[in-house]
């Protein structure tokens, strides 16, 4: 019996052992903490800056920055370059056919673009901009191969280029080095980015505050709910042996 | 008689509504051994109620409009009050349905719950079941995003296999030549009104041949066979209200807290509730690297991969995957045991039922990698074992080693 639960044991586990050396891309761990409302502004500011001039977050309303602390009239006064009223959603004028034309791709509306990449996957991406002489905006990226999208930021970054190493007898990229640096240190451009996925996870859900804390709420009500429901089934089930 | 005797009175003169109330409650009598196992019956009557009430919520600002759909359903998680909050528990209650029920149809399994008089509760039950699946499929195209619009493809894809007719049959369900504006609309037809009636329809009959023949229970004895002479009433029933009324009220509870932490903590569950590729719009020009079918669906698609196309044909993939519930309908003229609980059967049957459930578990954990040799290899294995466990068990059953039944049941 003893060898028959081992067989099943081993049985079970067989397809979690045979998969689990699976190789990726290895990510940089963004420093993502959305209860610190002054990094989710600054961010708010980046991405309201650089990401809004290309792609939109149409599902996004201006007016909803209020919830990381922004006044209404902060809105209006600093943020609020493509749009009359806070009211709005956060479009862009440039039309998706002219951004085919231009990138290649039409630049993917980013409401929920922390939903659909992870977090880490947009902090190494955003850091991950490199020299590349064959793809036409001269840019290419270590985790979105052949990137459409040029590196925007590069006057804050400065420019990167890729130094290999041999694994298996490929080439692999092992690091990017700094050859031209920009108007930010590396760690003022890592807390900036820091800065503008910590938003861009805030915005991909906005209620995601209100929904953790509601739930506490929630969990409490059913913990103390449990009490006299439990009582009450031991009260009625005395008598039955 | 008091004034409201008197109005049960004059109701009960026109509709058999006291006749109801003690048919299926205060004098439905259940066996008293229900164990945690009981529960999920219950339970999976509350998230069909919470599917029912979330979903018609949902329609009130959702578009089924392939140009609208994806951005509705963000409009939803923004901007209408509690929306996240009603979203959230539709989409965790699909997933929360299907775990329900397969412990649910597990504990039938356990119990012998399908055997003579309850074939055709079970029957019902695995329509119940097939519904469901349908059900989860068609809204799972609703909200119109890469895995939406490329699962649905996958899955009419498999009507077109069938020789001959297949290419009409796909083009007919579809109402296009792709996944279109066209199939949204039909599916959403589908999902809010066609299959939500079926369920409830089929969820109905489910209950009445439940209550006629009686609750089977762990020990797997018909409590009908020992009645207090006086009465009438069998020596091991309680009444379900209000023993088992109150009795599932704790186990609501328990569900909910569950049910709540995933809701409000984890409303992803780390990409197995909503995936993370459902969160780009649908692209009929982008087909992603990796298309998996929610977990629910998993083991039958791994079923499918597993078998090899023949004569440059994908039909018998699809075939096996079909036979594989199929199978489900038989499984009470399958089952030659001579007891019913896995509390009395032998050893044959215990490693067999154990075989199935690591074999359906382990399909479902590969139906959700993507295709490699070894994947292959053991789906194929866990497949084997998954048919098997029913083929074989009119064999099996009859020449198990079986203990006694007590004649009352035990604790």
């Amino acid at each position: 019996m003893k060898r028959l639960k081992k067989f099943f044991l081993l049985l079970a586990a067989a397809p979690v052992v045979a998969f689990a050396a699976e190789a990726g891309i290895p990510l940089d761990k963004a420093p993502v903490n959305l209860a610190d409302q002054e990094s989710l502004q600054r961010g708010a500011r980046v991405f309201v800056n650089n990401c809004l001039n290309c792609h939109a977050a149409a599902s996004m309303r201006y007016v909803r920055m209020q919830d990381i602390g922004l006044t209404e009239e902060q809105i209006k006064d600093n943020l609020l370059f493509a749009a009359e009223k806070p009211g709005e959603t956060m479009t862009v004028g440039m039309n998706a056919a002219d951004g085919k034309a231009w990138f290649g791709a039409t630049p993917p509306d980013l409401s929920v673009v922390a939903r659909s990449r992870s977090p880490d996957w947009l902090y190494t991406y955003l850091r991950g901009f490199y020299r590349d002489e064959t793809r036409p905006t001269g840019w290419n990226n270590t985790v979105f191969d052949k990137v459409g999208m040029p590196h925007i930021l590069w006057d804050l970054q400065g420019e990167q280029v890729p130094r290999y190493k041999t694994v298996d007898g490929h080439e692999v990229i092992d690091r990017l080095e700094l050859t031209k640096p920009g108007s930010l240190t590396p760690a003022e451009y890592d807390a900036m980015v820091g800065d503008l996925v910590n938003y861009l996870v805030w915005m991909g859900e906005p209620a995601q505050l209100t929904r953790k804390r509601t739930g506490l709420a929630v969990l409490a009500f059913l913990a103390l709910f449990f009490i006299p429901a439990y009582y009450l089934k031991k009260e009625y089930w005395k008598d039955v042996h | 008689m008091s004034a409201l005797q008197k109005m049960m009175g004059w109701i009960d003169d026109r509709f058999p509504l006291t006749a109801t109330y003690k048919a299926h409650l205060s004098e439905y009598y259940a066996p008293k051994n229900f164990n945690f196992w009981y529960f999920f019956g219950s339970l999976a009557l509350l998230v069909l109620v919470l599917q029912i009430v979330t979903g018609i919520f949902l329609t009130m600002n959702y578009k089924p409009d392939a140009a609208l759909a994806f951005a509705s359903v963000e409009y939803i998680m923004r901007d209408v009050e509690w929306g996240w909050l009603i979203r959230y528990m539709h989409s965790t209650g699909a997933s929360m349905f299907f775990v329900v029920v397969y412990l649910h149809m597990f504990r039938g399994l356990m119990y012998g719950s399908y055997r003579k008089p309850r074939e055709l509760i079970w029957i019902f039950g695995v329509l119940i079941y097939l519904a469901l699946m349908a059900e989860a499929f068609l809204g799972y195209l609703l909200p119109w995003g890469q895995m939406s619009f490329w699962g649905a493809q996958v899955i009419v894809n498999l009507f077109a296999a069938v020789p001959f007719i297949g290419e009409d049959l796909s083009i007919w369900i579809r109402g296009d030549y792709v996944i279109s504006d066209a199939t949204l609309n039909r599916f959403f037809a589908f999902h809010v009104i066609a299959l939500p009636l079926v369920l409830i329809a089929l969820v109905a009959v489910h209950l009445v041949a439940l209550h006629e023949v009686g609750s089977n229970n762990p020990d797997g004895i018909e409590i009908k066979k020992k009645k207090d002479p006086a009465t009438g009433i069998p020596l091991d029933g309680i009444p379900f209200h209000p023993y088992y009324t109150v009795k599932d009220i704790v186990g609501v509870v328990v569900f909910l807290m569950v049910f709540s932490a995933i809701v409000f903590f984890a409303p992803e569950m780390g990409g197995y509730f909503l995936e993370a590729n459902n969160f780009i719009p649908a692209d009929p020009l982008k087909t992603p690297p990796h298309i998996a079918p929610l977990w629910y669906f998993t083991p039958f698609y791994a079923i499918l991969r597993a078998v090899p196309p023949m004569f440059g044909s994908q039909f018998p993939g699809v075939l096996a995957m079909g036979l594989s519930i199929v199978l489900l309908f038989f499984l009470p003229w399958l089952d030659r045991g001579k007891v019913k609980s896995i509390r009395y059967r032998g050893p044959i049957y215990k490693i067999m039922l154990a075989l199935f459930i690591i074999s359906f578990v382990g399909l479902g954990y590969l139906g959700l990698l993507p295709v490699t040799p070894v994947a292959t290899l053991f789906a194929q294995l866990f497949s084997v074992i998954y048919f098997l466990f029913f083929l074989l068990m009119p064999w099996y059953t009859s020449i198990d080693k079986t203990k006694p039944e007590p004649e009352r049941v035990t604790g």
